[in-house]
């Protein structure tokens, strides 16, 4: 049966999870007069010198790319905080702290768009790094509880980027548990049958617990 | 596939649609057809089997696109400033990937499972476009087989969905693997949920908590929307 490999495991590209993450809203300060756009993804503005307004990520990111803007940095993206979380990120092994669900994303384009407008940018940056290279591991030992038992596994702040790495390896890992742990996965001889079928695989004895490596 | 115990979880899972849920609190969170459209792509390329089509939110798209091409073509006349005009195209742009992305990923799966598509319930899920597409796919899949390899088998395994004249059922059809596992996410509290047939497994579904299920268990709860697949 198709259980084997399927090609459309990584589903989403990392171009289409960045897109997604476009749609975020920042906040700017524009240093234009410009009226309010109405546009399909809904409307923005109007944009007056100085003030600050709410718009998508790539919108900021135009605009900064003409010189447009200042955009002003997300909260959770100084270094005071991302100091807090990535504490609490080394003292709860198990837990993920409550991150936007784009943050690698959103860092990352504010990093190659918007550098001059972070304050402390170097450090910023290395504390993100950090922080995910923490949560990284926290995932990874994470998959090594995974067994024939599970059948739900909760991921609660899981980022949509960290999503995007762990998902061809989370669900093969599941499926293979899976199949492997459901007796009725292999077809049994039908009252029926005419025994065309496949050969029946004879009992597989007791169910063995996996060697821990 | 089509195994008793499935059957009778479906029809459980059945059951619980019938919770007082309604969607009305999404409603105020998603308000842009661009939001609604991009959690059917995501649900659409996330899931195994193809879903409903949602054709009047196509149909809103694309009647927005094109009053914003209509806009650009005046743009152009009247001369508008470059920067108002490029982030309008851009505006555009990511509307029409999001259309074309959807559609596309809906002939992969129609192209994949045809057979299985054009036999079963999930054939009301397609658009008017997409039987027609659906019906020529599958003539030309077939005659092409028909004349490459199964007129040249013995007789009796000439069949284009039977291994041999011997199978009870259809068993050369690509099907979606139902028990396949989904990253989701609730939207509202579920509460508790039953996952498994066999066992007693219950998770508590709690509101933006991410979580890895399989997808057949949770297949309800995408299709009434509780559920996005992320």
């Amino acid at each position: 049966m198709a259980g084997q490999s399927d090609p459309q495991l990584s589903l989403f590209s990392c171009q289409e999870v960045e897109f997604l993450a476009e749609d975020e809203l920042v906040q700017i300060i524009p240093n234009m007069k410009m009226e309010a756009l109405h546009m399909i993804c809904g409307d923005f503005g109007p944009f007056l010198p100085q003030i600050a307004v709410n718009v998508p990520l790539w919108l900021a990111v135009a605009l900064k790319k003409r010189a447009k803007c200042v955009v002003s940095i997300p909260e959770w993206m100084s270094v005071e905080k991302l100091t807090q979380v990535l504490e609490a990120e080394r003292e709860s092994p198990r837990e993920f702290q409550p991150l936007p669900f784009h943050y690698i994303e959103i860092s990352r384009l504010i990093f190659d768009h918007a550098r001059d407008d972070i304050p402390d940018v170097y450090m910023v940056r290395s504390l993100i790094e950090d922080i995910r290279d923490v949560r990284f591991h926290k995932v990874e030992s994470g998959l090594e509880t995974i067994s024939g038992r599970t059948h739900a596994v909760k991921l609660k702040n899981l980022s949509a980027m960290e999503v995007n790495i762990v998902r061809p390896f989370v669900i093969r890992a599941l499926q293979a548990f899976y199949k492997h742990d459901s007796p009725q996965i292999i077809p049994q001889p039908e009252a029926s049958g005419s025994g065309s079928r496949r050969p029946q695989v004879a009992d597989r004895g007791p169910r063995r617990d996996l060697r821990p490596r | 596939m089509a195994s008793g115990s499935a059957s009778e979880f479906d029809s459980a899972l059945g059951g619980t649609n019938e919770f007082p849920w309604t969607n009305d609190d999404s409603n105020s969170l998603e308000t842009t057809d661009i939001e609604l459209l991009k959690k059917a792509w995501r649900n659409e390329k996330a899931s195994p089997e193809i879903l409903h089509f949602q054709s009047d939110l196509v149909q809103r798209a694309r009647e927005q696109i094109q009053l914003l091409e209509g806009t650009m073509d005046e743009f152009e006349d009247n001369n508008t400033d470059d920067l108002l005009v490029s982030i309008y195209q851009m505006d555009l742009d990511r509307a029409l990937f999001l259309v074309r992305s959807y559609l596309r990923i809906r002939i992969f799966k129609i192209e994949k499972f045809i057979a299985h598509i054009s036999r079963s319930h999930l054939w009301n899920r397609l658009s008017d476009q997409e039987r027609n597409f659906a019906k020529r796919c599958i003539d030309i899949m077939e005659k092409h087989l028909q004349q490459c390899v199964l007129s040249r088998l013995p007789n009796g395994y000439q069949s284009f969905f039977k291994q041999s004249v011997s199978s009870v059922e259809d068993d050369m059809i690509p099907e979606p693997q139902l028990d396949t596992f989904v990253f989701c996410k609730s939207k509202g509290a579920v509460g508790a949920f039953q996952l498994d047939d066999i066992g007693d497994e219950i998770v508590d579904l709690v509101a933006d908590d991410l979580y890895v299920l399989r997808y057949k268990s949770i297949k309800a709860l995408v299709e009434s929307g509780q559920v996005d697949l992320v």
